[in-house]
């Protein structure tokens, strides 16, 4: 069943699940416990759960040493804290040493849409994506989260930043659909063109499919879940086999998906790629879709930048 | 004191000599390092790794054992010579310090040196990963103890009281708090640069059980953790006030030691002082 709402309850769900199955799993959370949908784990699961209330930089620190004896710790934050207020503690402490502790973050991008530009986390996963044995991924629904969720805590080593909305997003997966982190998923084929996008922009990649499948353009779509390791042999395949990319990511412009994108494929020969995404500018309190039209990340900017390519 | 007391506090004046030797000889050999804070270190941390902490240097990642974390990373001379003495590492990587392709980080880097339980080097943070372990520890039952070093500069950063708030909060009467109280910091004094006030009242205020020693005596420091041990309920702060450079008279209480090495001449010199035990 495809199910629209924000992927926090997803996390919630996913860790619900986990803790059945993972016996050393641990949730640090920083006072946001409530938003972070971690209530229920803390209450079925109180000997796994900690709360070091509003002081991120030891939720970080605290999870690093959970990791030292073989656990594996999930923080759970907001975006801007978690890949901020905690950056550099997550650097020495988890990724130098390259422990096993997840960073897991809600109100990623636009979709924190009322509170305005403090909360609004837009510039994570580029923050994340520059420091050395970190992965980052973000999945495009409800359902893929939840995977994503397994996948990260079951068949993933060393640490890990996971991204939420805080807001609903349109579902897209079946509950039965298939992750593996670092591995693209393919949800349209074609040659003309290659949309390559990421988290909760997804659906409207499928529709710019969609409305170019009208206009006789036949768009592949990627659900680049993992911005970092990014799937190399996907984006190549695009390189080679239609005749250009274009991005789409609610997250800044610079350093994001886009930027991944373009680095790999400057250094392969070579295509045109044209990216959507937050234009370099802070957001402000309003709708979401409001937000998003703002920075041109629209079905039909990606319908037009994608045509552009193939005319 | 008895002579049993006596005989194991001489021992570990002995062993606190060697260690000095061993700082200044990886400095001096590095052409780099912090000389000044390790010195003031040295006798606790001759404590902590002879008489205090249960730890195998044979099995450096077994279980059971007690933790320690260098918050202050950029001792870690102070750290390795202790790992030395000990039998963590061949005597010779005493030259190794700073070096290409050393297992002696000018950090202390947990997946390079046996026996280091975590990898510091950034001020404030080492205090919150040795509180995660504590608080995880407790939680599976375990008997083992964590052992954590802080500066009393580095109490100026404020994730060093995030931490202590937890470690407070969840009761880790397993997590003790070395504080090497010597009054200088990198830019020079604390009282100039950054006055922190009553450094033992801060943290008795924070919730921990806190003992104020001289940080080179070695009875004292023995008594502290004598003293500490078996109280329950909160972690324990021992505040020891100590003296940067302390051993070497030309670098006793001089922030110029802070992180500067030790010329040939100079080396000769501290080595003799060290050795003869200057107080």
């Amino acid at each position: 069943m495809i199910i629209t709402k924000a992927t926090r309850d997803a996390f919630g769900q996913a860790i619900l699940e986990l803790g059945e199955e993972v016996d050393n799993m641990y949730i640090v959370d920083a006072d946001v416990g409530k938003s972070m949908r971690t209530v229920p784990f803390q209450e079925k699961f109180p000997e796994k759960h900690i709360n070091v209330g509003i002081a991120e930089q030891a939720c970080a620190s605290v999870a690093c040493g959970l990791a030292t004896l073989g656990n594996i710790p999930i923080i759970s934050t907001y975006a801007v804290f978690g890949s901020m207020r905690m950056v550099e503690q997550v650097r020495q402490s988890a990724c130098y040493p390259n422990l096993n502790v997840k960073i897991a973050c809600s109100h990623g991008g636009l979709t924190p849409a009322n509170d305005g530009g403090s909360h609004q986390g837009i510039e994570d996963m580029g923050i994340y994506r520059t420091i050395p044995n970190m992965t980052v991924i973000m999945g495009a629904d409800y359902n893929s989260t939840r995977k994503l969720m397994h996948e990260m805590v079951k068949n993933h080593e060393g640490p890990c930043y996971i991204r939420f909305t805080r807001d609903p997003v349109p579902g897209i997966y079946d509950e039965d659909a298939e992750f593996k982190i670092g591995v693209a998923n393919k949800l349209r084929d074609g040659d003309d063109v290659t949309i390559i996008a990421v988290g909760d922009v997804m659906k409207m990649a499928l529709d710019a499919a969609d409305e170019l499948k009208a206009e006789g353009i036949n768009a592949r779509v990627l659900d680049m879940h993992t911005i970092k390791p990014l799937d190399e042999n996907a984006v190549m395949a695009a390189l080679k086999e239609t005749k250009g990319i274009v991005t789409v990511e609610d997250h800044n412009i610079m350093n994001g998906l886009g930027s991944a994108v373009s680095e790999f494929v400057c250094e392969h020969g070579g295509t045109t790629v044209k990216r959507v995404g937050i234009l370099d500018k802070f957001g402000e309190s309003g709708p979401y879709d409001v937000l998003l039209k703002e920075n041109k990340i629209t079905v039909e900017e990606v319908v037009s930048k994608a045509r552009s390519i193939v005319k | 004191m008895t002579e049993e007391r006596n005989r194991v506090v001489l021992e570990l004046e002995e062993k606190a000599i060697d260690m000095r030797q061993r700082v200044l000889t990886m400095i001096h050999k590095a052409g780099s390092g912090h000389p000044g804070g390790s010195l003031s270190a040295t006798d606790m941390m001759a404590a902590l790794y002879f008489y205090e902490m249960k730890v195998d240097p044979k099995n450096p990642t077994w279980h059971d054992r007690d933790r320690f974390v260098l918050s202050k990373g950029h001792v870690a001379p102070a750290l390795y010579s202790a790992l030395l003495a000990k039998g963590y590492l061949e005597d010779d990587e005493v030259y190794t310090l700073r070096k290409y392709g050393s297992r002696l980080q000018g950090h202390p880097d947990m997946k390079k040196t046996p026996g280091v339980d975590i990898s510091t080097g950034s001020l404030g943070q080492g205090i919150g990963a040795a509180t995660g372990m504590a608080l995880g520890l407790k939680r599976s039952q375990s008997e083992s103890r964590v052992f954590t070093m802080l500066g009393d500069g580095e109490c100026g950063e404020g994730a060093v009281w995030e931490a202590v708030q937890v470690a407070s909060k969840y009761e880790l009467d397993n997590l003790t708090i070395l504080v090497d109280f010597n009054g200088l910091q990198n830019d020079g004094f604390m009282h100039e640069i950054m006055p922190l006030g009553n450094i033992a009242n801060k943290f008795r205020a924070f919730g921990c059980e806190v003992v104020e020693i001289d940080g080179h005596k070695m009875n004292e420091i023995v008594d502290a953790f004598d003293q500490v041990r078996d109280i329950k309920g909160k972690p324990k702060c021992i505040v020891a006030t100590c003296v940067k450079g302390r051993g070497v008279s030309f670098m006793e209480n001089v922030a110029k030691w802070h992180g500067v090495a030790p010329n040939d001449e100079e080396f000769i010199v501290a080595m003799e002082e060290v050795k003869e035990g200057l107080s």
